[in-house]
């Protein structure tokens, strides 16, 4: 027998560093780590830049280790769905068992760095994220009910509140805000996405709004959810990480976002259909654009306000 | 003929391997800054600073 004859195929268990990397779901880690910076960085007290920058990473961390735990727990649905069979799991270079230990540990070690780098506070907050997300979220609701992606949207709200807990070593108002401000916005945004992204959820049996209730009732949901959204993002404004360039920004937003909600809401899927959802798919890049656009304006009130010119 | 050939799998477990020494020694790094920077603010003093000056 010669080296060559030995197994030499790809097998589970063989996966490359870029598929553990993968298993973190660096997309979403993107808007965690962009969120937790804004929360922190919009805090009345100032953060060392090192601890600032370890705080980043274990909170990043800590996301990335739930979406690890979060494809561990789903790796039956997404064998099933054509958007998420080429996952390290479905795809066969991980197995589940991998990636359970391997969200198992970073969840560990990312709330103990976090709370050993800042406060237990942050820490604290952090776990209950992973918590929430995997077991919530992802073990509980995301198969039980049509609201799902409304109570699981508070997961991905945390981080906020835990890079302002990262400074202030609290919970306030503002940290408040700036939670509810993402947990309202992320269900016309996955909605309005849901609308034109015709997933296979039905086959997967995960109960989606689109699914179970209907197309025309989740253009009903995005409008309300819209209107419910404006007084907390025009709100954030009255507090001290807001401030006229926030209030004139927010206003902007918000009018484009209920326009184009409003405008969800009085097509029907003919209509829809015949434009390939272009509607849809306009709301959807506006929703992005909208907590994008809101969580810079908190930036520059507190980048500015460092010169004695932002806010109030 | 070359006696040792390069698979897809020998190129996945190098890249795994590399990638997790090279997180390692970042963490190390991470320790060690953080470390220094709790030390040099007096994170883990113990002794109050009004005490330790009314000591001297």
């Amino acid at each position: 027998m010669t080296d060559t004859s030995i197994q030499t195929q790809v097998q589970q268990g063989d996966a490359g560093f870029s598929d553990f990397f993968a298993l973190l779901k660096p997309r979403v880690m993107s808007l965690v780590v962009f969120t937790a910076l804004v929360g922190l960085l919009a805090a009345p007290v100032p953060v060392h830049p090192f601890i600032g920058f370890t705080a980043i990473l274990f909170i990043a961390l800590g996301g990335g280790a739930s979406g690890a735990l979060n494809m561990w727990w789903d790796a039956d649905i997404d064998r099933i769905m054509k958007r998420t069979q080429s996952r390290p799991i479905p795809a066969g270079r991980v197995t589940e068992g991998e990636a359970m230990g391997f969200g198992a540990f970073l969840s560990v070690l990312s709330v103990t760095m976090l709370w050993l780098a800042t406060n237990w506070v942050a820490a604290a907050i952090l776990g209950f994220t992973i918590f929430f997300y995997v077991v919530v979220y992802t073990m509980w609701l995301k198969r039980s009910t049509p609201q799902n992606i409304v109570i699981g949207g508070a997961a991905g709200a945390f981080p906020p509140m835990i890079g302002w807990a990262v400074a202030t070593g609290g919970v306030s108002v503002e940290s408040v805000l700036m939670f509810t401000l993402i947990f309202m916005w992320t269900p016309p945004h996955f909605w309005a996405l849901a609308l034109f992204m015709k997933a296979d959820y039905h086959e997967a049996k995960v109960p989606m709004l689109t699914v179970t209730h209907g197309r025309k009732a989740t253009r009903s949901h995005i409008l309300v959810y819209t209107i419910l959204l404006a007084p907390i993002a025009l709100g954030i404004a009255a507090t001290s990480i807001g401030g006229p360039i926030y209030l004139a920004v927010s206003l902007i937003l918000n009018a484009l976002f209920l326009k184009g909600a409003v405008d969800i809401w009085r097509r029907d899927e003919t209509t829809a259909e015949s434009d390939s959802y272009r509607t849809e798919k306009k709301v959807f890049g506006l929703s992005l654009l909208y907590l994008f656009g809101h969580f810079c304006a908190i930036l520059l009130e507190s980048g500015l306000r460092a010169y004695g010119v932002g806010g109030w | 003929m070359a006696l040792k050939v390069e698979h897809e799998m020998h190129r996945r477990r190098l890249g795994r391997n590399v990638g997790l020494g090279l997180v390692l020694i970042a963490f190390v790094a991470l320790v060690f800054g953080l470390t220094l920077v709790k030390t040099k603010r007096g994170d883990f003093n113990t002794v109050p600073p009004s005490q330790a000056e009314g000591s001297n």
